[in-house]
């Protein structure tokens, strides 16, 4: 028996059902599916720019008759939605699974959203582990079931699924040969000549996946007692069989199609019916679809966020457990940019200059929190560079503050070299930053296409992003230290002059890529207290008693950012 | 053995989720049922952190609510408030004696909150300097380990069992360290609790 989280039991079903090629765009909470798996023997793991890549990679690998996994977080499957919908006209060669991982509470993501919706829309089976032990399984027969039935396989998961540990028993693989590669333009060109009586194929599939669902043993009825039935699948379930003791549970291992004929007998077996489910009604509205009447809780389940046995007691009318009062006067403890960060001065100095800063998804996100408060927008990945368009076309003729997108190395690779462009294509202003901090630092520190770091360490190359950024036809692009206020300084408001697009290569490692110790500075006696470097917002920084600066010494990296910004020199080395 | 909940709740960097493994792995290797819920993301920037460890015959949910944590273990002061209402009534409270500022009171945004540690005295909470006892047997980075020690003497699950685990389970060069840090953590509990 070992424990396993989620991630790491999908990665091992995949593994043991020979799946040889494994791909994905980082993203929590799906993140170390692929890193493990790419740790195991005899198989082939690699990082792709972003999600639709890794998906049509992945297609392909498959059509070639390849087993796959393809790994994704939640927000990755819009952006793989394309590829996604046409694989399910195209059926697969080899056994092709997609891992969608959902983030309810958006520990880290920038929306809930709900991936049956996907699984049903694009019409792929889906699945849903509640453990470690089901992902496992899941994940290996999600292959045959991929096979059997010529069609991608959802395996979707929530963080609490994903980063769980829950014990397991990993078994041995098998690895099957290839299916050798013939040509099938009927089935892989998916023209309108082809892709019309393909929709007849995949229509035809669906009806076989309902009828199998019917007699899927994933889907599984734990009989209690005859008054309230709930209907409920993943982590959800979890939650239910512990809150209701009484209750008779269908759980639900397969979530789209779901099983119609059973879920007619199980709603007559019990005087009331339930649905219950995280931050969607999905699944309520497929059990109703089925002509079931669903019951409403005697109190209303939260509809944004996660579930625990406490809410859904709460739901059903019984009472919180006894405890404390949460005390009002504590400070928050948000997550904060590291100390010797390289993004920390591109947000002092984009803040002292009152610019529009138009974000993205990583790290730098932090940068938008107080003290710094220096992002205006953060929507999704390659946005920043894209509205910061949007911005300076609806503000042109304006009197306005500067336009700025800050945009991080691997999310410029991920769709932000997309959305440039389209900018310059456009002849669009605006100055847009490039945080290259050599890896995709948010998740992990990943590699990526500009680190030239591969997922099982293969030798690569380094894309230069200023030779890419001048050959887009980028006139004003310059390569910047960070480090260097002063530098980041003049570059921003030289870059912001110009009429025309420039970007601007802000160009450091991530602290935690390279650690050099340097030692710790301290604080002397010309300090005034006059809070310059406190407004830096290092955690390794804060103020005395006597209000004068004071440094952390087991935080503080030596890095020098805060001593630009002293006025009195009155922060020094030892 | 009726599902038990420990919540481990921290700052970002102080080594919950090693803790958590080690007593995952200690209960597990007892024979008994285990789940462990982390959060990663952007709560390792420096950010407040959960784990929640539970463990019996058959564990259900990987959470659990108000009021129904079975222990709460905080590796910091204000985070310990924090996570007051997870804890059950009468149930046990270990708290590692440190204050850690969060931004917003560097940069005198907040202030910390008053009379931390009489508040959470009066909640029933053992203090226990992990840093200096990690500190005194010779490794101030095992007071994480100092405190999975303090945790043990309220488990039921034998001083040798996570002994094993901890030696399996630190980086070879770190394990006398980390074993005499159990072995302190663990004597501190026992020691104030005959007093």
């Amino acid at each position: 028996m070992e424990l396993m989280s989620g991630n790491e039991a999908i990665a091992q079903g995949a593994w043991e059902a020979g799946c040889t090629i494994g791909v994905a765009y980082p993203g929590t909470p799906s993140t170390e599916t692929l890193e493990a798996f790419g740790a195991k023997e005899g198989v082939y793991a690699e990082w792709c720019v972003n999600e639709k890549v890794a998906l049509e990679v992945g297609i392909g690998a498959s059509a070639a008759g390849a087993r796959v996994l393809v790994t994704m977080k939640h927000v990755g499957v819009n952006v793989a939605a394309d590829p996604l919908f046409t694989a399910a006209y195209t059926g697969v060669g080899g056994g092709l699974v997609l891992l969608a991982a959902d983030d309810p509470g958006m520990y880290s993501s920038q929306n809930e959203q709900d991936s049956h919706y996907y699984a049903q829309a694009a019409g792929v089976p889906c699945l849903d582990p509640a453990d470690s032990a089901e992902a496992l399984r899941f994940a290996r027969e999600a292959y045959e079931i991929s096979e059997r039935f010529d069609v991608p396989v959802m395996l979707r998961s929530s963080v609490r699924i994903s980063h769980t540990k829950t014990p397991v028993e990993p078994g041995e693989r098998t690895v099957a040969p290839a299916a050798p590669y013939e040509k099938n333009p009927a089935k892989w060109v998916m023209m309108p000549a082809f892709a019309k009586p393909r929709r007849h194929d995949q229509l035809a599939r669906i009806d076989a996946l309902r009828a199998w669902v019917e007699e899927c043993p994933y889907n599984e009825v734990v009989r209690r007692g005859d008054e309230v039935g709930v209907v409920c699948a993943g982590a959800a379930y979890q939650h239910v069989a512990e809150a209701l003791p009484e209750a008779s549970l269908f759980k639900l291992g397969v979530t789209w199609p779901v099983p119609t004929d059973a879920l007619r007998a199980f709603a007559d077996s019990v005087d009331r019916l339930y649905v219950v489910e995280e931050g969607s009604t999905y699944l309520a509205d497929a059990v109703r679809a089925c002509g079931v009447t669903v019951s409403d809780t005697p109190r209303t389940l939260p509809r944004a966020g996660e579930l625990s046995p406490s809410l859904v007691r709460a739901a059903f009318g019984f009472e919180e457990a006894p405890h404390a009062e949460p005390a009002a006067d504590l400070p928050g403890r948000p997550p904060a940019l590291c100390p010797g960060c390289p993004h920390r001065l591109v947000f002092k100095e984009l803040s002292r200059m009152r610019a529009i800063v138009t974000g993205d998804i990583g790290c730098y996100t932090l940068g938008a929190l107080p003290p710094l408060s220096a992002m205006d927008t953060t929507v999704d990945m390659g946005a920043s560079v894209s509205m910061s368009h949007g911005f300076e076309l609806a503000l042109a003729g304006t009197d306005h503050k500067p336009v700025v997108a800050v945009i991080g190395d691997s999310t410029f690779a991920h769709s932000g070299l997309s959305s440039l462009i389209s900018t310059v294509y456009n002849r669009g202003a605006g100055t847009v930053c490039v945080l290259d901090n050599r890896t995709t630092a948010m998740t992990g520190r990943q590699g990526n296409p500009f680190n030239g770091v591969t997922l099982q360490n293969r030798p690569s190359r380094e894309l230069n992003i200023e030779a890419v950024v001048a050959a887009i036809g980028v006139g004003d692009v310059r390569v910047v230290d960070p480090n260097d206020a002063e530098a980041v300084r003049t570059a921003l408001k030289e870059a912001t002059a110009n009429e025309d697009i420039s970007v601007i290569v802000f160009r450091s490692p991530c602290v935690l890529l390279e650690r050099k110790p340097a030692k710790p500075l301290w604080v002397n006696g010309n300090c005034t207290g006059c809070g310059s470097c406190i407004s830096l917002g290092c955690p390794a920084l804060g103020r005395d008693g006597e209000g004068r600066a004071c440094i952390d010494a087991a935080l503080c990296i030596g890095c020098g950012h805060c001593t630009q910004y002293c006025r009195f020199n009155a922060i020094v080395p030892e | 053995m009726q599902t038990k909940t420990i919540l481990l709740c921290g700052v970002g960097g102080q080594g919950t989720i090693l803790a958590a493994d080690l007593l995952a792995f200690s209960c597990l290797e007892a024979g008994l049922d285990v789940k462990v819920s982390e959060i990663h993301g952007m709560a390792q920037r420096g950010g407040a952190v959960t784990t929640v460890v539970r463990v019996g015959s058959a564990v259900q949910s990987m959470v659990a609510g108000p009021g129904e944590a079975d222990i709460v273990m905080a590796f910091e002061t204000t985070e310990a408030l924090r996570n007051l209402p997870d804890l059950k009534e009468g149930g046990s409270l270990i708290v590692n004696d440190v204050a850690i500022r969060p931004l917003p009171v560097l940069t005198g945004a907040a202030r910390m909150p008053e009379r931390a540690r009489e508040r959470l005295i009066e909640a029933g909470a053992l203090l226990v300097p992990a840093d200096a006892i990690a500190r005194s047997v010779g490794n101030a980075k095992c007071a994480n380990v100092v405190l999975v020690g303090a945790l043990s003497a309220r488990m039921d699950v034998p001083a040798e069992v996570w002994e094993q685990v901890i030696a399996r389970r630190v980086p070879p060069k770190t394990v006398e360290a980390n074993l005499a840090a159990f072995r302190a953590g663990r004597a501190f509990i026992l020691e104030s609790e005959e007093i």
